[in-house]
């Protein structure tokens, strides 16, 4: 454990959590704490609320976005509706996306699309549930949109040179979900079997869902 | 009402004002086509001060060819990136070159 300086001179601590974290709290961990406790003292929120509010967020998986994935490669007018306005698609399955807007994005045998966010890490939580590390790292966001084919190389997927390669930077408003297109030799499979084949990465457009062994 | 309609090209104005922004520096003074108006909302660089995001923004999914945004872009010749970007950041273009995708 590296002391990394000013805390050695014994003053006093008692009143602060020792940190998780040997570098100490960062800034935005201290304006979190700062808004947290206000909010709590102004009597705007209750503790509980924010603990329920964090649960209910780390309670969302790939499990909602891979649902919707297979619902459309099995129903033609719920496809044609998740196109067209994917917010309200989503709802119609019981998943809100809050104050955000869907768009979804459709991959064909001529396009393939791929997310990100190249100036935070915008993601579309309500369907996939929190982003993995890479995809908020600074490598992946600037890589990705300067050197898409390269960067999907990386992750195992080679695109044939005939299909554009869309990239879809996530900067204002919108999130977007990718509908990969349905493997072959899929025919037989019941929904539920179908979203089993469906992850994350693939509805970020890095991957391609996989085919059943 | 939305200034720009869908297939009309724009280009992003070049600017480096203070504070929070939502138009990537890689796309600034670049060419692209409206792909979808996706209606009005609060301007995040007043919001981002805690103001009320008056007047609002039409908001646009603009799609730019790689090739138009990055020097010797030598991956798919078709390649997009779509991004999007709120109405005071974009001027009309004379539509003098037909080619942009």
């Amino acid at each position: 454990m590296s002391d990394t300086g000013g805390h050695d001179a014994g003053h006093d601590h008692d009143h602060t959590p020792p940190p998780d974290s040997s570098e100490g709290l960062g800034h935005y961990n201290v304006m979190e704490i700062a808004v947290r406790e206000l909010l709590i003292d102004k009597g705007i929120l209750e503790p509980g609320q924010i603990r329920a509010a964090v649960e209910a967020m780390d309670s969302r998986s790939p499990e909602g976005g891979a649902k919707v994935v297979a619902k459309a490669w099995v129903d033609s007018e719920f496809k044609a509706r998740l196109l067209d306005d994917g917010t309200a698609a989503c709802a119609s399955l019981g998943i809100e996306m809050g104050p955000t807007r869907l768009a979804v994005v459709e991959d064909t045998s001529e396009v393939h699309n791929v997310l990100v966010c190249t100036l935070c890490s915008c993601y579309p939580r309500m369907l996939l549930g929190l982003p993995p590390d890479w995809y908020k790292s600074r490598e992946y966001r600037s890589r990705v949109v300067r050197e898409p084919r390269t960067v999907l190389r990386e992750f195992g997927t080679e695109l044939p040179d005939d299909v554009t390669l869309r990239v879809h930077d996530s900067t204002a408003e919108l999130r977007y979900l990718v509908l990969p297109m349905r493997p072959t030799g899929t025919e037989g499979m019941s929904e539920s079997e179908l979203a089993a084949l469906v992850t994350r990465d693939c509805m970020i457009g890095v991957t391609l869902p996989g085919v059943p062994a | 009402m939305a200034k720009f309609d869908v297939g009309e090209t724009v280009r992003v104005r070049e600017a480096h004002p203070m504070g929070h922004l939502r138009t990537p520096r890689y796309i600034m003074g670049k060419a692209g086509v409206v792909e979808q108006c996706c209606g009005e909302f609060g301007n995040p660089e007043d919001l981002a001060f805690g103001r009320n995001g008056t007047p609002r923004q039409a908001l646009y999914r603009v799609r730019f060819a790689q090739s138009d945004v990055w020097q010797n872009y030598d991956d798919g010749a078709a390649d997009t990136v779509d991004v999007e970007l709120y109405e005071h950041w974009l001027e009309p273009m004379a539509a003098q070159h037909g080619d942009a995708q």
